[in-house]
């Protein structure tokens, strides 16, 4: 469910409309009456043939502009990075933190783009998921020139060139991964919390926070009955339905949260929570008391990929910006302050050269970085991760409405 | 001409009323007989059974929607009238004053506010926190998370619409009708319930009106103040339409609750009397 806790949307309350924005809100309004006058026209796109991608990109040139749509909290607050890259290419930028939620990014975007109009926005950041693989499906994504992404191919991971959700890097590149996984308040909890047990313990009645998200809630459902996400079936989420509907029935679950779980949790409306990982870790570093931990039966991992919406203005310059934050300096820079998974291996050790020129308490901050699995996962650490499972359209219209069922009670 | 200059002039909004009312219901209505999904597309098959299906599979949150917005409408009424009869008969010169603080919390977004609450309701917050502190509250006591806090929530949003209303008939009472009424020896709580009370009903009926219908279509009181459990019919049109994707089933959800709300609106101008109804529609 979309939060209206979301920085962004109070930005959007409290700031006044630009003309762009007054446009946007005309398109939208009128892509909803093309939508409802003669049904809405199924869009889904065959590959693009590899002469129309290089006819398309040499077409394009370097405007000097790039807008940058990402969710919060994902960029110093300096904008180091991007100050950086303004600076060696000349290119400004303007940064925007308008992504809250997949569902909700999607399902306002998708009216603009159905109807053949800009976002408004050069480069955008989604997870991989039903959405993601939504705006591939109907061709909203642009098809990336692979010579213009010297940094990623030289510097990215080998798992983060090669995800199932996107082969070959057609359409997108990592931003940064991330692991779901258990969060907890030590001030009211005093046992380590290990087990995904925890989430459905009596013992925290009415203090379980668990996410609003049909994947995310079904991925824990499952991981506790002990199923793989990534190869369950019908049955499976109608057993793991079963257990979480149990959960909320015996009064265990406080709330079904969006992003705002990360408040809630480190004020202590809820005491254990299913959280995600750069989160509570930004939490820890603001001295709240707030711990996160990895569940033994495993969390998820998933990732935020970058990409050009269809119709973008500038997509030279938003391609020279996607490589650009492959340089190992620039990523991380920008790891030390999101920790989340960096796509760059290299980051580690740039972050030790860093710690050991550190002193005091710089240094200890950089070490534990260096030393979290949840920051710089081992092959051991991957291994208890799992991801979402993948859905087509019809088996969507059956997982849904089992996890909306429980969290829209 | 001189005949159709008055046409002419409300041709604007009539207008204005065709392009962002008419249209846009016409393609809800269209939207919500379609079939289909987000990548292979919606075609008109008038499906009917959308309507159905949605309730069948809803129904709990229309009932509970009609439930949290008829008590919040209640509480408005209960709070408000005693605070719009305050303001009429004894504000004096300082009325305008008081209606500007009654209004002064507008000028601060409505999801700012409702968030606002859920900071300062917040279980070991400002309030809570202390009283617990002071050992005034059991320390599991909450009211974030609960349908109380979300009834509480709509009531506080939409209070002012209740109060206007109703003091504007009320100040529109002479007070020299009251006199009378004492003068022929009825007690005061008779002049109110005979004389008063009846001279305001039309600023009520408006005030009911003017809360009832956004307060049982709000979502956001529910999301931000509720728990389990308080889900209303303005989340599942929302999820409907943003997350599913699932243009038909909210546009016929959207329509279902119009039309529960205009046959209820319906029938309690008939109870209330169509005279009140049309006095209230003519201010």
């Amino acid at each position: 469910m979309p939060g209206p806790y979301t920085p962004a949307l109070i930005r959007g309350m409290t700031q006044p409309r630009t003309r762009r924005d007054a446009f946007r809100i005309a398109g939208l309004s009128a892509a909803g009456l093309a939508l409802a006058a003669c049904g809405v026209q199924g869009q889904k796109v065959a590959p693009p043939k590899a002469d129309a991608v290089a006819d398309f990109w040499s077409k394009q040139k370097k405007n000097g502009q790039v807008i940058f749509a990402n969710w919060p909290e994902y960029m110093p607050e300096d904008k180091g990075p991007l100050e950086k890259f303004k600076a060696e290419t000349g290119i400004s930028y303007e940064y925007k933190e308008v992504i809250n939620e997949n569902a909700e990014f999607f399902g306002k975007a998708d009216p603009v783009l159905r109807a053949g109009q800009s976002l408004g926005y050069d480069i955008i950041v989604m997870t991989n998921g039903i959405q993601l693989q939504h705006m591939i499906e109907l061709g909203y994504v642009v098809t990336l020139d692979q010579s213009k992404l010297p940094n990623f191919l030289a510097n990215a991971g080998e798992k983060y060139k090669q995800r199932s959700y996107d082969p070959g890097n057609v359409h997108t590149i990592p931003y940064t991964s991330g692991v779901t996984g258990i969060a907890y308040n030590t001030k009211y909890v005093k046992d380590d919390i290990t087990s995904i047990a925890a989430l459905f313990d009596p013992k925290y009645k009415g203090r379980v926070g668990m996410m609003a998200d049909a994947q995310e809630i079904a991925n824990f459902g499952m991981i506790a009955l002990g199923i793989d996400p990534e190869k369950s079936t019908e049955a499976d989420w109608q057993k793991a339905g079963a257990k979480l509907k149990a959960q909320r029935e015996d009064g265990i679950v406080r709330k079904y949260y969006d992003q705002n779980y990360i408040d809630a949790v480190s004020k202590g409306d809820i005491w254990v929570t299913m959280a995600w990982s750069g989160d509570v870790f930004q939490r820890q570093l603001a001295g709240e008391p707030v711990k996160f931990v990895v569940p033994d039966e495993g969390g998820t991992i998933w990732t935020d990929n970058l990409m050009i919406p269809k119709g973008a203005a500038n997509p030279v310059d938003a391609m020279m910006l996607m490589d650009y934050l492959y340089k190992p300096e620039v990523a991380a820079e920008l790891d030390e302050y999101i920790q989340f998974v960096t796509p760059v291996p290299a980051v580690q050790d740039l972050l030790r050269k860093k710690a050991d020129s550190a002193t005091g308490e710089d240094k200890q901050a950089l070490l534990d970085m260096i030393d979290s699995p949840l920051m710089f996962p081992t092959e051991a650490d991957y291994a208890k991760l799992r991801t979402y499972t993948p859905l087509t359209t019809a088996q969507e219209q059956v997982f849904n409405p089992i996890f909306q069922s429980i969290t829209q009670a | 001409m001189r005949r159709l200059t008055p046409y002419l002039l409300a041709l604007p909004s009539w207008m204005w009323l065709a392009i962002f009312l008419v249209v846009p219901l016409a393609a809800m209505a269209s939207v919500s007989l379609q079939t289909g999904n987000v990548i292979d597309g919606f075609v008109m098959t008038f499906s009917f059974s959308n309507y159905g299906d949605a309730i069948s599979a809803y129904g709990t949150q229309f009932a509970r929607s009609l439930l949290y917005g008829g008590l919040a409408t209640a509480a408005m009424l209960v709070i408000g009238y005693p605070v719009a009869y305050w303001i009429a008969f004894k504000g004096g010169s300082r009325k305008s004053m008081y209606l500007f603080l009654l209004l002064l919390p507008f000028f601060v977004s409505f999801v700012l506010r409702t968030i606002s609450w859920g900071f300062l309701l917040s279980d070991d917050g400002i309030l809570f926190g202390t009283l617990k502190g002071w050992g005034l509250l059991p320390p599991d006591f909450h009211v974030l998370a609960t349908a109380f806090a979300v009834v509480a929530g709509l009531t506080y949003n939409w209070l002012p619409f209740m109060i206007l209303p109703i003091y504007v008939s009320l100040e529109r009472v002479d007070p020299r009708v009251v006199e009378a009424a004492q003068d022929l020896y009825a007690t005061r709580s008779a002049a109110f319930r005979k004389v008063v009370l009846p001279l305001s009903l039309p600023g009520v009926f408006a005030g009911v009106l003017m809360t009832f219908v956004p307060a049982t279509a709000d979502p956001i009181n529910a999301q931000v103040l509720g728990g389990t459990g308080n889900t209303m019919i303005g989340n599942i049109i929302q999820t409907e339409y943003l997350v599913n994707n699932d243009y038909p089933t909210a546009s016929a959800l959207s329509f279902t609750l119009m039309a529960v709300l205009l046959v209820g609106i319906f029938i309690y101008a008939r109870v209330l009397g169509t005279e009140n109804v049309l006095e209230a529609a003519a201010r």
